[in-house]
């Protein structure tokens, strides 16, 4: 079990409130990201429900027990740091064994399940190695082992994959999603890169200076962001938002609308513009068009290769079934 | 950019290295040397430097004497006995101000090391009176306890730079793992700060065993050290220069062994932090 409960927890480095009253609940066996920009409190989210800070206010319940003064190491979580943090000096073995031997648990029972996380995250050829001698995504894996074999209660994961490259961090993205939906138990993760956010949570927690500006599944976020941030935040490539005339047009202060929903069109259309850079994938074109009427260059995605080129005269028009509308105040208009 | 250095100058900077080098060391070896020599040959003048009758005479003269071994036995408690407490108690010490500093961590480590610009001797009143008072003059265990105080910030503040470079992650994730206070010290910090630990043990040690102040005060005939060896031969009865120079390469050699045999722990100590 591991349904974490935050109720109005609040944490202040001295005169500044980093994180003000809080409220979250985190259900049993639920993939949970923290996303956000950088310092927007979300490591610090993270610690406070391992223990490793300790709140300013309010209470932490994990499986409705009150978590808020008991020390990480009672806590029955476990967690992945950025840096792996292994301990250098002993064998993956050892590493991994590290929690059950601190546990108490007898040496037999110990090698099994070493042994079985082993297996899980292909790491037996490994086991007496040291760390040091291990590449970036095998320490990641010897971190992840250590994490499993004492079956907490709910994993916390700091930014696990931002020390890999590229192509490994997609790999081990998969092999993270896979362990959950495996043990189907709690896992927090913690990121600063949406992709990461919208590929694996079943319910992002959107953080800005410490609160919590939005939360829901991936789609949700993605349909419905409450605000300009969210819908700025989310998505790749982000959203593109508009003020001016041409959002008093739809009776709003700003507009929002995807690259993925806009249509383009030689003829005719609502906005007319001339294209300029583009960025090829393959599967899909990025176009930024600078258009009349509107300051910023709009981005617009069309799928495969299509034959437009710089400096091309274009017509664009919004699927008004896309398009998100907000107030003066930044918030989503119905 | 690498600067070139022609072979004329190397050969001449190491020259001057090897002469720097023995001028330091000559006190040493002309200690030595005297050792080996008539007590007439160790006062000519001119002074002899290598050709001399050499003689084992004054170590003979210098065993007859005095028991150098219970002498170097107190000096190995005394110097063992206060480097392992004062290295018990400097872990946990270090551990806190480099891994949960408070706003006074910094302060309280300048004044630590601040106790040991003070000059001995002003406190050596009050504390041969307190020694009297709980009769522990010439008590080997009263100057473990001493002794062990007066190196304490060194150790304090060398294992406090050690600790600093260790990644406070790695106890924070053996936190995590179940491990309370002492099996995160015991397990993961010590082990990890192993170098660290073993060049300031080192390092106290010697400065322990080279400790003559507190020891000459402070001991006579059961507790007294190889320094008070060393200091019973500059005699009343007229200088013995050889049989002095004998007592003294006996007292140093124990400390310049180990010295040699761990010189690389011991500079990788004393200029730890220097290069960060």
């Amino acid at each position: 079990m591991g349904r974490i409960t935050l109720d109005k927890v609040r944490k202040a480095f001295g005169e500044v409130e980093v994180i003000p009253p809080l409220d979250l609940t985190i259900e049993d066996g639920e993939f949970v990201v923290f996303v956000g920009p950088s310092g927007c409190g979300k490591s610090t989210l993270l610690r406070l429900i391992a223990g490793l800070e300790d709140v300013s206010g309010g209470e932490i319940r994990i499986d409705g027990q009150d978590a808020t003064m008991v020390p990480p190491a009672k806590r029955g979580l476990a967690m992945v740091f950025q840096s792996y943090a292994l301990y250098p000096h002993m064998s993956v073995r050892k590493n991994i064994a590290f929690p059950l031997r601190m546990a108490g648990m007898d040496a037999a029972e110990q090698e099994r399940r070493v042994k079985s996380a082993a297996d899980v995250l292909n790491l037996t050829d490994y086991l007496d190695r040291r760390p040091g001698q291990l590449s970036g995504g095998q320490r990641q894996r010897v971190a992840i082992g250590r994490a499993i074999v004492r079956e907490p209660a709910a994993f916390l994961f700091d930014e696990p994959l931002s020390n890999l490259d590229a192509a490994l961090r997609v790999g081990m993205r998969l092999e993270i999603s896979e362990l959950h939906k495996r043990l189907n138990t709690t896992m927090i993760y913690v990121t600063h890169d949406q992709v990461e956010a919208m590929t694996m949570a079943d319910k992002i927690v959107v953080l800005r200076a410490g609160h919590i500006e939005q939360v829901g599944s991936p789609l949700e976020l993605y349909r419905t962001p409450r605000n300009l941030f969210v819908a700025g935040f989310i998505g790749s490539p982000k959203m593109n938002l508009i003020g001016g005339a041409v959002a008093s047009a739809h009776d709003a202060a700003t507009i929002g609308i995807r690259p993925e929903h806009i249509r383009v069109s030689d003829e005719a259309g609502d906005w007319t513009g001339t294209v300029g850079v583009s960025e090829h994938l393959g599967s899909d074109t990025f176009f930024h068009v600078n258009c009349e009427g509107i300051p910023d260059p709009l981005t617009v995605r069309v799928g495969g290769e299509v034959d437009l080129h710089y400096g091309d005269r274009i017509h664009l028009s919004p699927d008004p079934e896309h398009l998100h509308r907000f107030d003066a105040e930044g918030l989503r208009l119905p | 950019m690498a600067r070139a250095v022609t072979t004329q100058r190397k050969a001449l900077n190491t020259a001057l290295a090897w002469l720097v080098g023995l001028v330091i060391f000559f006190p040493i070896l002309w200690t030595i040397l005297t050792s080996f020599k008539t007590e007439a040959e160790a006062i000519a003048n001119p002074p002899i430097i290598l050709f001399f009758d050499w003689t084992l005479e004054n170590y003979g003269v210098v065993q007859e004497r005095s028991n150098y071994v219970r002498f170097l036995w107190n000096s190995v408690i005394i110097a063992g006995g206060s480097t392992l407490l004062g290295i018990l108690i400097a872990i946990p010490a270090a551990w806190s101000m480099a891994f949960v500093p408070s706003r006074r961590t910094k302060d309280i480590l300048l004044w630590m090391l601040s106790t040991k610009m003070l000059p001995a001797v002003g406190v050596l009143y009050p504390i041969y009176l307190l020694c009297i008072q709980l009769g522990v003059l010439d008590n080997r265990i009263a100057l473990v306890v001493i002794l062990m105080l007066i190196n304490l910030p060194i150790i304090v503040w060398m294992l406090y730079t050690y600790f600093k470079e260790i990644p406070g992650e790695i106890l924070e994730a053996a936190r995590m793992d179940g491990a309370g206070l002492k099996e995160e010290l015991l397990y993961v910090l010590t082990p990890m700060a192993v170098p660290g630990i073993a060049s300031t043990i080192l390092l106290n040690f010697i400065l322990a065993w080279n400790e003559a102040f507190w020891t000459l005060n402070l001991t006579s005939v059961d507790a007294a050290p190889l320094t008070a060896f060393i200091a019973s031969y500059s005699s009343p009865e007229g200088l013995f220069f050889a049989k002095l120079s004998a007592a003294s390469t006996m007292a140093i050699a124990p400390i310049l062994i180990l010295g040699w045999f761990s010189q690389k722990q011991l500079v990788r100590g004393l200029t730890f932090g220097a290069v960060k």
